[in-house]
């Protein structure tokens, strides 16, 4: 396909690995947070870090989609489908997480739980429309990019007057993170590296403020391995003449204001909630959405009255510290002993984005050799 | 006339209706659907015999035998279906002792309701399958589930064959320095049954690799009887195959990602699924793990056959006690290729 070998070429990724050599000044560091699960993945898997310079170091952030829910949700999520009896339906990595007691989905499901593995949140609308007598649910997760089709399907619930269908919504912003972790985690990195995806929605001016308030340079890139160096060599070289801008490494599909037409259907159906749980970061302002009034026949929360009750994290379980990039998944005692993707302790070994089912998946090797 | 060759004479040849309870109740029915449907299409001088079992002579040497169960979602996928596949896949585990198969059995189980035109087009694939490689169904089994019950049809098959004298192939024999190679492009048949999963809807012309592989095995171990190891990187694809190989010979492998063949069509397919073609399933090819004086001799007469046409050497076997797999990757960077945690799951976003 040309359109991903031309940015996965073996010549341009040895040019730009020089070009970083060259301009990344040994007297100083740079640490650079991808905030998004999609670049951690495509470092590791790629081996893009083998590239860099050593004074050059990727820190992984928050952006997985999975590994920031909080354990109490997931909980409401199980009470929903062991309790209320409705048809769940989520993506493959969400049933996996440990929620409390280290119960998961997929757990519930094997002791008889109706749980369904679905691809898109249409095929939760075409369950709905094909189990008239059921409650059918879908559990909502995911930062800009997934929120459109959420809010689409809504659309298309009310419009088809469904009775049976609602969504759980859990949708969060990642503005919001990015600012918490600069104010309230103050994390120690030089620049950002911006998921394309979710500016491909809300633009790239978003990030204007905080470039603007932190003296941070973001730059916005795609997900191909090429794409990180580039973005890479683009911070480095903002980091050499002191600027902090909002770049965009990605201007095949980014635009500064976004699609206006996706924002104006995730507008009329969800509003900001004051406050919501990630994981890791704890309660942030202003970080997710839920559902408006005028839909609120949907909202699952409204019709089975849910109440989500915050709850730990398992023992041990350094999580928390690694969403925020103060840690590095092998800082944990039980990286690799008690928690593999086999048997995870916590979310960020069990989705294919998080952080240290990436470093043990693609990485081991270096522990191992170290 | 039967009431199965009835149905079958009703409309132009296509058989109606569908399997009842009574079909696997071990009377009349069943003895009916045996003669009409699995008969007709599979006949051979041992099926024919009509027994419970079926009586050859024994050569001498080695046997092998498998099992394997076949389920799949869809049953008919584009390059196959679960007829012809059940008989590849038991050949190929066959073959990957490097023996020459000699017979295959197959029990099927059917769900009530399944309808009859369906099983009679899985049944001729079957014996087109076994025909075509020259390794007939000399035995079988049926039985029908309520309906809810099964997944429309399950298909085991075993197979037997013989190993020629001196090869000795197995999976724990791989030692540092060896080659490995591959037989042609990697996840053609998971992308081919994907593609026709309800809910995901993405266009592509690839089909399925399914084949049996018995005919390359033979010139392969003809030329290089010392072929260390062979096996056919089905579910789990080429990540998961190599990582049992390296476990059971405790060695590390090294691959080099620019070396492994893959289609556009299918790199493509899985860019837009969030999947990783090294853990696609395949169904027609085979990884071989030889002596490195040989593993050119080995390349070039693998290349020769239809089968093999994009053969590749992949990688190197490596001392490492931990029995990693590692890979090189396109841009020179190293990665680990891991087991699989589950089954691939398409991305989130
Ligand atoms: S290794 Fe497991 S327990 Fe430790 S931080 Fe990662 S996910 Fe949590």
């Amino acid at each position: 396909m040309k359109f991903v070998d031309e940015f996965r070429d073996e010549a341009l990724a040895k040019g730009l690995a020089a070009a970083i050599a060259r301009e990344a000044n040994p007297a100083r560091r740079y640490s650079i947070m991808e905030f998004c699960g999609g670049h951690t993945h495509a470092i590791f898997r790629y081996g893009v870090q083998d590239l860099m310079p050593e004074n050059v170091g990727f820190v992984h952030g928050p952006g997985c989609p999975v590994c920031v829910l909080p354990i109490g949700r997931i909980d409401n999520a199980l009470e929903l489908a062991e309790e209320h009896g409705v048809i769940l339906c989520s993506y493959g990595d969400m049933l996996r997480v440990p929620a409390s007691k280290r119960r998961s989905l997929l757990k519930a499901k094997a002791e008889g739980a109706d749980v369904r593995m679905v691809y898109s949140v249409d095929d939760a609308l075409r369950i709905a429309r094909d189990n008239p007598g059921r409650e059918v649910l879908f559990f909502a997760i995911g930062f800009e990019t997934t929120t459109p089709p959420t809010a689409v399907a809504l659309r298309i619930a009310r419009a088809e007057g469904l009775k049976n269908f609602s969504v759980f919504c859990n949708h969060v912003l990642t503005p919001a993170a990015l600012n918490h972790l600069l104010t309230a985690a103050a994390v120690d990195v030089d620049a950002f590296i911006g998921p394309s995806h979710v500016s491909s929605v809300i633009g790239s001016r978003p990030y204007e403020y905080f470039t603007e308030t932190f003296r941070r340079p973001v730059v916005i890139a795609g997900f191909e391995p090429l794409d990180v160096m580039q973005a890479a060599l683009m911070a480095i070289r903002q980091l050499n003449a002191g600027h902090a801008e909002v770049e965009n490494q990605y201007i095949r599909v980014v635009t500064r204001e976004g699609n206006l037409k996706a924002r104006a259907i995730v507008d009329e159906v969800f509003e900001r909630r004051e406050s919501f749980e990630w994981r890791g970061l704890g309660a942030v302002p202003d970080s997710a959405l839920t559902i408006r009034e005028a839909y609120a026949a949907f909202d699952a929360e409204k019709r089975f009255s849910i109440v989500t009750r915050s709850a730990p994290d398992a023992k041990s379980c350094e999580c928390a510290e690694i969403l925020r990039g103060a840690k590095k998944p092998v800082d944990c005692k039980l990286f690799g002993k008690g928690c593999t993707p086999d048997s995870p302790v916590g979310s960020c070994m069990v989705s294919s984005e998080g952080a240290c089912a990436a470093y043990w998946t693609y990485g081991r090797f270096r522990r191992e050799a170290a | 006339m039967s009431v199965i060759e009835a149905r079958f004479s009703a409309r132009e040849g296509k058989l109606t209706g569908a399997v009842e309870m009574i079909h696997g109740a071990g009377g009349r029915a069943t003895a009916e659907l045996i003669r009409t449907l699995f008969r007709r299409h599979l006949d051979n001088p041992l099926l024919a015999q009509g027994n419970d079992q079926a009586a050859f002579p024994v050569a001498a040497g080695r046997m092998v035998m498998t099992t394997d169960a076949h389920v799949i979602a869809p049953l008919f996928f584009p390059g196959g279906d679960i007829g012809s596949l059940a008989v590849h896949g038991t050949i190929n585990d066959v073959a990957m002792a490097g023996a020459r198969p000699l017979y295959l059995s197959a029990a099927f189980v059917l769900e009530e309701g399944f309808p009859l035109a369906d099983l009679d087009r899985i049944v001729a694939s079957m014996a087109q399958a076994s025909g075509a490689a020259g390794v007939p169904i000399v035995t079988g089994d049926t039985k029908v589930v309520e309906k809810g019950k099964g997944d429309g049809v399950f298909i085991t098959t075993t197979g037997i064959g013989i190993v020629p004298d001196g090869v000795e192939i197995s999976g724990d024999r791989a030692l540092p320095g060896d080659m490995v190679l591959l037989s042609g492009s990697i996840g053609d048949h998971g992308i081919a049954v994907l593609s026709k999963r309800e809910n995901l809807t993405f266009e592509t012309e690839i089909l399925s690799d399914s084949a049996a592989l018995h005919t390359l095995v033979a010139d392969m171990v003809g030329a290089v009887p010392g072929i260390r190891v062979l096996r056919d990187p089905t579910r789990g694809g080429l990540g998961a195959t190599l990582n049992e190989i390296a476990q059971q010979s405790g060695v590390g492998i090294h691959l080099d990602e620019a070396a492994i063949p893959i289609k556009p069509d299918v790199s493509a397919a899985c860019e837009l699924l969030g999947l990783d073609p090294l853990y696609i399933a395949n169904e027609g090819k085979l990884i071989a793990i030889a002596p490195p004086e040989k593993a050119q001799l080995l390349l070039a007469v693998m290349r020769a056959h239809p089968l093999a046409r994009d053969a590749a050497i992949i990688g190197e076997v490596k001392h490492d006690p931990h029995a990693f797999v590692q890979m090189r990757t396109r841009f020179g960077g190293n990665r680990m290729v891991d087991w699989l945690a589950g089954d691939p799951l398409p991305r989130i976003c």
